[in-house]
């Protein structure tokens, strides 16, 4: 598995969102700059996986113009790994992710 | 070996029962069902209750204040305290406390005052550096990681693999090849801050265990002073090996409580559920199977709590608790096994904990040492020192 999320970035419309599985899973999101502007997962309580909880975000996140996903039941260190990777090659989050104290620190290199 | 509970254990065991029932139960309702962490305030709260009950920091000595009990109770307790979804590996999501890496309660004094006593007051965090890739059950031959004196200080190469914690961490134990020449003879203990150069935590390593990850760690000509050499030189295997055979104990423990939980909700299902105008629980084959788990429990508990006994009282516990890690994490697995068959298709959604426990308890077999790897130090010991 790629430490980077790799998959190809969609844009952010009525279609794509309908067309994303009902699997848990994380995703990003990316500003129409192609900056990721959020990283998200899709847990055991998202009521459609990936389709409910990317819509959902990308319903809150305004600058939101592209999503990318992975399916994986693995979201849950998925999730942090990728954010750990954000921190490590941006030094920050994303812009709309939450601090998180208790983040690891990664040197993926 | 008496395993009637003296009251003050069965007080105790009642205490922390209903602590994780009415306390920490319903909030993993309102948890993401492969969660390992609480929201931080309720984790304060359960701290400071944990503490009322006087029960916090269990491993830690009474000596750097601990509370005074046994080896049997705290693996009573430890059977308790994973009677819940997060339970086989985030026993109770670390709300009573723990003593860190033990080990240092053997450190010198000047590593005790900059690791041990900060690791104690919650300001540090420490990880076990010893499984590389090129394997973990043997670790005197198969650690191939180097330190090389270099005047006051080692310069340390090479890499480890599947060790909880470092990306958290602020220093850690690592074992390194002092003398190539040298097996088991050659391998030696530093402590290592996580901020030196050339300390490189690379990657995260995803396994079944969906919430607690593994890391993947690299040294680049990272230079340790001597001052962080713990125990002797040369004497790192001792370390390591003490260190793997107590954890066994707690580590069957856990898999005992996650055992009693998953039977109990397959004994009341059972007793509810109807199929063909009957319960289960009046099919000979269900009922079979709650007896194989009845029995596998039992095992289990009777082999953990003697190898705990042993241990209390300063005997040679290698064997039991091998013995105790061997059967509680095969009969654990069965026994999850069982229930979520009897459970149905409802045994394997995320909507019950035995999904959970059915990819975590599998872990169980292979880490902490293998179950062949148990076998081998049983029949060390049956056969003495020619198998060695």
């Amino acid at each position: 598995m790629q430490i980077r999320c790799t998959k190809p970035w969609l844009t952010i419309d009525a279609a794509a969102l309908e067309a994303l599985p009902g699997q848990l899973g994380i995703f990003e999101l990316a500003d129409g700059t192609g900056r990721v502007v959020y990283i998200g997962r899709a847990d055991a309580r998202s009521l459609f996986g990936l389709r409910s909880e990317v819509a959902r975000q990308a319903r809150a996140i305004p600058d939101a113009t592209a999503f990318r996903f992975e399916v994986t039941t693995a979201y849950h260190t998925r999730h942090l790994e990728l954010l750990m990777v954000h921190q490590a090659d941006h030094a920050a989050l994303p812009k709309y992710n939450e601090p998180m104290p208790s983040l690891g620190r990664l040197s993926p290199g | 070996m008496d395993l009637t509970l003296t009251a003050e254990q069965d007080l105790i065991v009642s205490m922390v029962r209903r602590f994780v029932r009415e306390e920490i139960v319903p909030l993993e309702l309102g948890l993401d069902p492969d969660a390992d962490e609480l929201p931080a305030a309720d984790r304060t709260r359960l701290v400071a209750k944990v503490k009322e009950m006087g029960l916090y920091g269990l491993d830690i000595p009474p000596e750097y204040g601990g509370p005074e009990i046994d080896l049997p109770t705290r693996t009573l307790i430890a059977i308790e305290m994973s009677q819940h979804r997060a339970g086989l590996y985030a026993p109770c999501y670390g709300v009573f406390g723990g003593a860190g890496l033990a080990q240092l309660f053997e450190a010198n004094d000047d590593q005790k005052s900059r690791y041990l006593q900060p690791m104690l007051r919650g300001e540090k965090r420490g990880f076990f550096g010893l499984t590389e890739p090129s394997g973990g059950s043997d670790p005197a031959r198969a650690i191939r990681t180097r330190a090389v004196r270099d005047g006051d200080d080692w310069i340390i190469n090479g890499s480890k693999i599947f060790i909880s914690g470092a990306d958290r961490a602020h220093f850690g134990l690592v074992f390194a090849r002092t003398d190539p020449e040298k097996g088991r003879g050659g391998v030696t203990c530093f402590i290592v801050d996580t901020d030196t150069p050339g300390f490189h935590v690379r990657r995260v390593v995803h396994t079944l265990r969906a919430a607690r990850y593994a890391t993947e760690l690299s040294f680049v000509d990272m230079r340790v002073p001597n001052a962080n050499v713990l125990g002797k030189l040369n004497g790192g295997f001792a370390i390591a090996n003490d260190r793997l055979s107590r954890q066994r104990i707690p580590y069957a423990a856990g898999c005992i409580g996650v055992a009693v939980l998953a039977h109990e909700m397959a004994v009341e299902y059972a007793g509810q559920r109807e199929t063909f105008g009957a319960t289960l629980a009046s099919r000979q084959a269900i009922q079979w199977m709650l007896v194989d788990n009845e029995i596998d429990i039992e095992t289990a508990r009777w082999l953990t709590l003697a190898a705990a006994d042993r241990a209390e009282r300063g005997e040679d516990f290698r064997k039991q608790a091998a013995m105790a890690k061997l059967v509680a994490t095969e009969a654990g697995g069965r026994v999850v096994d069982r229930c979520m068959q009897i459970y149905g298709g409802y045994g394997v959604t995320k909507d019950f904990p035995f999904e959970r426990w059915y990819r975590e308890m599998r872990i169980r077999r292979i880490g902490e040492g293998p179950s062949e790897v148990q076998r081998h130090i049983i029949a060390r010991d049956i056969l003495g020192a020619s198998l060695r």
